[in-house]
């Protein structure tokens, strides 16, 4: 509970939390940045997943890919990072980076000018996100870091992974509060969603059965203004 | 069973002359009337000539008054003389339509018809289609149409959306429209005359006839009947006068009635007196809880062991059907239940009616009392129980009213636009359409009249390609236009995405309540369902919790998928109050009488001793205001300072006004801290001096009651709004834009909830204008805030605000403080909540908690 405790305090206090000894900054926007590296890390972007549903006959607002970029703008302008991670479903299914409108193509191209971008290989966008540059890659070792797609199934220190989309739930004076999370034990993390239309599953769900070692577990929810650290004592399942 | 008095014509006390009947009526009818002593009745023989006449009609009778035999007796008479169909004979479509809001009413009809269609020997098939019917029986009865079809609105808008409806519906006569003024509101209503008008467009010469208890306005209804393209025109009207006035009373207890609350635990050994001195008592009440908590308290009193029940809609289904089953057959003594059987259904020999709780809407209460009598000659008896003293105040006003048949139903409001989406997209699955027709067709439908043609350019343009303004999905089009200029689907998918979507009730998501053994939790194997609870209520829950449902306490036992695990709970409190259910507004018409009452000292006579003793303290503490007037009081207490008025309206409407009220006192640097709301009052409670910033005109009633809060502030609040969010998620899902479900794969609430929230950010912050978001705000006002009712109090009360600064708490004030810290407005503070979890980690590693 001490490391939990430690862990709490700092992050509630806005300062950095560590992972595997990496420092790491959880920014309530979604994304997580490792100063010490100068590296941003951003999971489960799911750029096109409205034209995607649009494909199926569920014609859901076409600006999700709009909102998502802008949001990912800002991030980069406030950490200036050197190196960018993107943890896979960059895109919602193969054809998405084809089918996004050049306008969003040159918007992308021109954050990642200036730096390194790794796109990571996710379930739903194996190949290389096609006309864009950066590197696609399956895996990405970094100082004690290890970026991949899916989390493993048993504890790996280091270990920086989205694909399952966090969020966790409290109910405080009888009421519930659900919201996407950052999950991370101190010794792995597994990023929230980034992307507009991303739903959400809950860190207590048996898909997470194994990874975290429970006591000193905490999930970093994400707020209007900040982040807030909630221990796994408190979590409640849905 | 009661059926006769819903058929029959016992008395028929102005029966015309027997020359107009004997024109109207074949043989086979007359000889049944006299065979069984009786008469036609004058307004069934009335609406007779009229339809026959090819006129519509609005029959406006009470209850018991033989309506459903009124409304079938053209059908029949017209079915009479067709005869049979001859072997090798051509398709028949059906020949009269019958709607009802209730599945149930739909059975019922199917009963009591068939037994005078039985008797003349009438060659009449009569069947009902609803949501459980099973799917070969539908198509059956697409290939034989029976003659008479007993269904319900979202089956009308699934036959409609049919290829086959022109072939199916060709031979359509009539359409008989059942407790109407209850059809016709909500978009329910809305879709509804949106079908009804696409009927008129497939039969030329179709006749409407609609059955409905008293109204308020029954031109609305004439008009709603009839095509209004061109407006104006209105069915013809048919009035019976109420039969013998009911016996209401108001319980007069020896107990003290309470403040606040809503349980009425203090009478409860008069209710059960009550019940042992009647044959058969029907109990309502206005919510599940309340119900729930009822039948909790009648049992633990019940030395005598009377069967009494629980009926209320979260039950699973075969459980009401046993309750009804043994209401029927007399085996009950008292049945405790809530609106799902409010309509008018026949419910065994009922000979005592007692209303627990407010009865909201006086015309609620007409429905509710007629319950216990069908026949209209004989008087209904009622006992009003309120809860507490301002449910006095309101009973006796529902009472007065119920007596001068003063009653009314939530006004008719204009057509919502994702129902309207919903049609043309059903439209389209039945055949191609022209822009042109079909808009031309849509006015005729009574919400619909006042559309323009931009608004349903929009409106196909959103079916189409989801009428953004960046348009990116033409390639992705549900409807395209051809070269002839007609809209039509752009593959059979759509068309099978529709079906499955239809309809405009969407539920909370519900989760299965299911048994298990205790302590075994969610690894425990599954017994028999309870029924359904809303998630929202379960999520709050803690394994170990315990709750009434059912009759019973129950502890939780956690959630699986889909399900909610209970247990048999071991101790007899339950820890969680339990869920809200439904809540009604006050009319505006029984506000204003309460009010009326309020202000006039000689109507107190007219309430128990300790109540009207509770307004003479307060006209000596603080004042009672006059009916016209807005009291606001103001006074500290503890550390804080309070400011409590007393507007009548409705928590919806207070709500509102609570929420705006705040952002001004923001403003006004009162540094308001909270505020809750009941039927009754508003209190808004700040660390400013309410009295003192008054008296120094920092602060000026006037302004702060201004009709012009409902301009900018409330725009402003809105737009932040979780409520909108849910709006948004039922518009979206009625409009079509997310799927309610899968072909095969029902998707769970949680899904649908997270989805429609993300897109709604998105939408708003891209198309603020999109026609959706303006469907949701139209939806919002109406439905959720109660703008109207917050509107029309703000312009009546301008310039008559009296303000009276106290140095305490006054009597009518002690009601709504009794209710902070009980109520929240759920939803808004989610951050502090956050905020706080965080803080109690914290200072407990510190061990400061």
């Amino acid at each position: 509970m001490t490391a939990a405790i430690a862990a709490i305090r700092s992050a509630a206090a806005g300062d950095a939390i560590t992972i595997a000894g990496e420092r790491a900054l959880c920014d309530r926007r979604g994304v997580v940045f490792f100063p010490d590296l100068g590296l941003l890390a951003v999971s489960d972007l799911h750029l096109e997943k409205g034209s995607a549903m649009a494909r199926r006959g569920q014609l859901v607002p076409p600006y999700d890919s709009a909102a998502t970029l802008l949001m990912l703008q800002a991030v980069i302008a406030d950490h200036r990072p050197k190196t960018v991670v993107s943890l896979g479903d960059s895109f919602h299914d193969g054809g998405g980076a084809g089918r996004m409108p050049d306008v969003f193509r040159d918007q992308l191209a021109g954050m990642m000018s200036g730096r390194d971008w790794f796109w990571i290989a996710g379930n739903h966008d194996p190949e290389a996100p096609a006309g864009l540059p950066g590197e696609t890659v399956r895996e990405l070792a970094v100082g004690s870091l290890l970026f991949r797609h899916e989390p493993s199934a048993r504890p790996v220190e280091g270990e920086i992974a989205g694909h399952l989309h966090p969020c966790a739930r409290i109910v405080q004076r009888g009421r519930s509060v659900r919201r996407r999370c950052f999950a991370s034990d101190g010794l792995r993390m597994i990023l929230p969603a980034f992307g507009a239309y991303t739903g959400s599953l809950n860190v207590l769900d048996r898909a997470y059965r194994g990874m975290f070692r429970w006591e000193a577990f905490v999930a970093y929810m994400i707020g209007k203004e900040r982040v807030y650290p909630i221990a796994a004592s408190m979590l409640r399942p849905g | 069973m009661n059926d006769q008095s819903r058929i029959s014509n016992r008395k028929a006390k102005q029966a015309p002359s027997g020359m107009e009947a004997a024109a109207l009526l074949p043989k086979p009818f007359l000889d049944w009337f006299r065979e069984r002593g009786w008469a036609p009745r004058a307004h069934q023989i009335e609406l007779l000539a009229t339809v026959q006449g090819g006129n519509s009609a609005l029959l406006i009778a009470p209850t018991g008054a033989g309506k459903t035999l009124a409304g079938f007796l053209p059908t029949l008479t017209d079915l009479a003389v067709r005869g049979k169909r001859k072997p090798g004979e051509a398709f028949r479509g059906i020949h009269t339509l019958y709607i009802s809001p209730l599945k149930a009413l739909a059975v019922d009809i199917e009963r009591n018809l068939g037994k005078p269609v039985e008797e003349i020997g009438l060659p009449v098939t009569i069947e009902t289609r609803t949501g459980d019917t099973p799917q070969h029986k539908r198509t059956r009865q697409k290939q034989a149409p029976p003659d008479v079809l007993l269904t319900t609105p979202e089956q009308l808008a699934l036959l409609i959306a049919s290829q086959d409806a022109p072939r199916f519906f060709k031979d359509l006569r009539f359409v008989v429209l059942d407790e109407l003024h209850s059809l016709v509101i909500s978009k329910r209503g809305h879709l509804l005359s949106l079908g009804l008008a696409r009927l008129r467009a497939l039969v030329p010469g179709l006749r409407m006839i609609g059955l409905s208890a008293t109204v308020a306005e029954p031109d609305e209804l004439r008009r709603w009947l009839v095509g209004q393209n061109p407006p104006g025109r209105m069915a013809e009207l048919m009035t019976v006068a109420g039969g013998a006035k009911p016996d209401i009373s108001i319980l007069d207890s020896a107990e003290r009635v309470p403040w606040a609350g809503h349980q009425a635990r203090y009478a409860i050994p008069e209710i059960y007196q009550a019940i042992k001195a009647h044959r058969t008592t029907l109990l309502f009440v206005n919510t599940r809880s309340q119900a729930e908590l009822l039948f909790s308290a009648l049992w633990q009193v019940n030395e005598d062991s009377l069967p009494i029940a629980l009926h209320h809609g979260s039950l699973d289904a075969t459980q009401r059907r046993k309750v009804e089953k043994a209401m029927a057959g007399n085996a009950l003594r008292a049945v405790v239940a809530t609106s799902t059987l409010d309509l008018g259904i026949d419910w065994g020999d009922v000979d005592l009616v007692i209303h627990v709780g407010a009865p909201k809407g006086a015309s609620r209460l007409a429905q509710r009392i007629g319950r216990s009598n069908h026949r209209m000659d004989e008087p209904s008896k009622a006992i009003l129980i309120p809860s507490n003293r301002f449910e006095v105040l309101e009973c006796r006003a529902a009472l007065d009213a119920n007596y001068l048949g003063a009653q009314d139903t939530p006004p008719l409001v204009d057509g919502a636009l994702d129902v309207l989406s919903q049609h043309v997209l059903g439209t389209a699955c039945a055949a191609s359409f022209s822009a042109d027709e079909l808009f031309e067709e849509v006015r005729g439908a009574a919400p619909y009249a006042r559309l323009d043609r931009p608004t349903f350019d929009r409106v196909v343009d959103f079916v189409a390609t989801g009428g953004y303004a960046l348009r990116s999905y033409e390639r992705y089009a549900r409807i395209r236009l051809t070269k002839e200029g007609r809209w039509r689907v752009s593959n059979p998918h759509v068309a099978q995405q529709y079906r499955l979507n239809v309809g405009t009730i969407i539920e909370q998501p519900m989760l299965n309540i299911r048994y298990v053994r205790a302590g075994r939790g969610t690894a425990a194997r599954g017994g028999p369902t309870l029924g359904k609870i809303e998630e929202y209520f379960l999520e709050s829950m803690v394994v170990g919790d315990t709750f009434l449902f059912a009759g019973k306490t129950l502890r939780f036992e956690g959630i699986r998928e889909n399900e909610a695990y209970v247990s048999n709970a071991a101790s007899f409190d339950p820890k969680v109050p339990i869920y809200a259910g439904g809540k009604f507004p006050l009319t505006t018409y029984l506000a204003d009488q309460v009010r009326g009452m309020l202000a006039d000292p000689a109507k107190w006579k007219l309430l128990p001793d300790q109540v009207a003793d509770w307004l003479r303290i307060q006209a000596d503490k603080s004042m009672l205001p006059g009916r016209r007037d807005l009291l606001v009081e103001t006074f500290p207490r503890g550390q804080r300072y309070y400011m409590v008025c007393y507007p009548f309206e409705g928590r919806l409407a207070h709500q509102t006004l609570g929420m705006l009220l705040t952002r001004r006192l923001e403003r006004a640097g009162a540094r308001p801290l909270g505020y809750v709301a009941t039927d009754y009052s508003l209190a808004v409670w700040a660390f400013g001096d309410f009295s003192h910033l008054l008296k120094t005109r920092k602060l000026s009633l006037a302004k702060l009651f201004d009709e012009d809060m409902l301009g900018d502030d409330l725009e402003a609040w809105l737009a932040e709004s979780w409520l909108l969010k849910r709006t948004f998620r039922n518009c979206a899902i009625i409009g079509g834009l997310i799927e309610k479900r899968y072909p095969g794969q029902e998707k769970t609430g949680r899904q649908v909830t997270v989805s429609a929230d993300l897109i709604y950010d998105v939408l708003r912050t891209h198309e603020p204008d999109h026609i959706l978001l303006q469907a949701t705000r139209a939806d919002a006002a109406t439905t959720l805030l109660d703008v109207r009712r917050l509107s029309e109090m703000l312009s009546r009360i301008k310039g008559r605000i009296v303000h009276k600064a106290l140095d305490r708490i006054s009597p009518l004030a002690v009601p709504i403080m009794l209710e902070i810290g009980k109520e929240s407005v759920a939803g808004e503070a989610n951050e502090s909540l956050l905020g706080e979890a965080v803080d109690s980690l914290i200072e407990e590693a510190m061990g400061t908690a």
